[in-house]
């Protein structure tokens, strides 16, 4: 297995979705290729950061969700029957 | 203590005013949030989440309760959400391939790699280090960047997004893997010296 065909198989190893073969050739792989396991550390740790960074959202900014738009919704609802 | 979902929509179900006031308030800031970061701007996301709050309202006697009310209500925007996306006046989307890590002819990655000097996971304790990422996810071009929120961020799965995004669960596999990989390339300065 090269680099090339390891970084497609990237997504699937770490969802758990490669097929039990593929697993033990793309592991074989990672042994011998410290340059993949660096790729494949900064990549898991970017989904953490993209997680992260969006579900702390709300502490950074806490959400406000104007008065106004408040009032919209609910004078529009009464119109609906 | 806050009321429960089937006591709210017990109320709701029986045309109270105030328990329509009541849903509004609570779910709103959080659903705002979500389409905040789909849209990419306030009065955008203003616009879908008052479109549905009002679906919801239309809809209130096809819920049956089969999921939460809260997922009944992320699902409404998050769809009015990439409606709006659809509609906006569309300009060519840049192209995501400088982001994505390069090969040599035999296979092996162009570039050396170096781990980053701070794991992200740590300086994401940090507000501006959040923030940060929250700016270089709204690099990524359109249709990388919903398939990343959705699949990531909204947690949704891959067939509901495909359903969602009217694609094939291949596709939104493959342009996951390609917005990962440009997110990563785009966070690498950042973590890679260390100075957030």
């Amino acid at each position: 297995m090269t680099c090339r065909e390891c970084d497609e198989f990237l997504s699937d190893y770490l969802a758990g979705e490669l097929p039990a073969e593929v697993v033990t050739t793309f592991e074989t792989h990672l042994s011998r290729c410290r340059n993949c396991v660096t790729y494949m550390e900064q990549y898991r740790e970017t989904i953490l950061a993209g997680k992260r960074a969006c579900e702390a959202g709300a502490a950074d900014a806490p959400p406000e969700m104007p008065e106004e738009l408040i009032r919209a919704i609910l004078a529009a609802r009464k119109t609906i029957q | 203590m806050e009321e429960s979902e089937t006591d709210l929509l017990a109320r709701l179900r029986t045309g109270e005013e105030a328990a329509f006031e009541d849903l509004v308030r609570r779910y709103s800031p959080r659903l705002l949030a979500v389409a905040r970061r789909i849209v990419g701007t306030e009065e955008d996301a203003r616009d879908v989440i008052q479109d549905a709050f009002l679906s919801a309202f239309r809809n209130l006697s096809r819920f049956h309760g089969d999921a939460k009310l809260s997922t009944w209500l992320h699902r409404i925007v998050v769809n009015g959400a990439l409606m709006k996306l659809r509609t906006r006046r569309r300009k060519p989307e840049e192209s995501i391939e400088p982001l994505l890590p390069a090969f040599l002819s035999d296979g092996h990655y162009a570039e050396r790699f170096s781990s980053w000097n701070e794991r992200a996971d740590l300086s994401l304790s940090r507000s501006e280090t959040r923030e940060m990422v929250r700016r270089r996810i709204d690099e990524l071009p359109d249709s990388f960047r919903t398939v990343l929120l959705l699949r990531d961020i909204e947690g949704m799965d891959t067939e509901e997004t495909a359903r969602l995004l009217d694609t094939t669960p291949n596709a939104v596999k493959i342009r996951l893997h390609r917005a990962r990989q440009a997110l990563r390339t785009l966070l690498a300065p950042h973590f890679s010296r260390g100075e957030l």
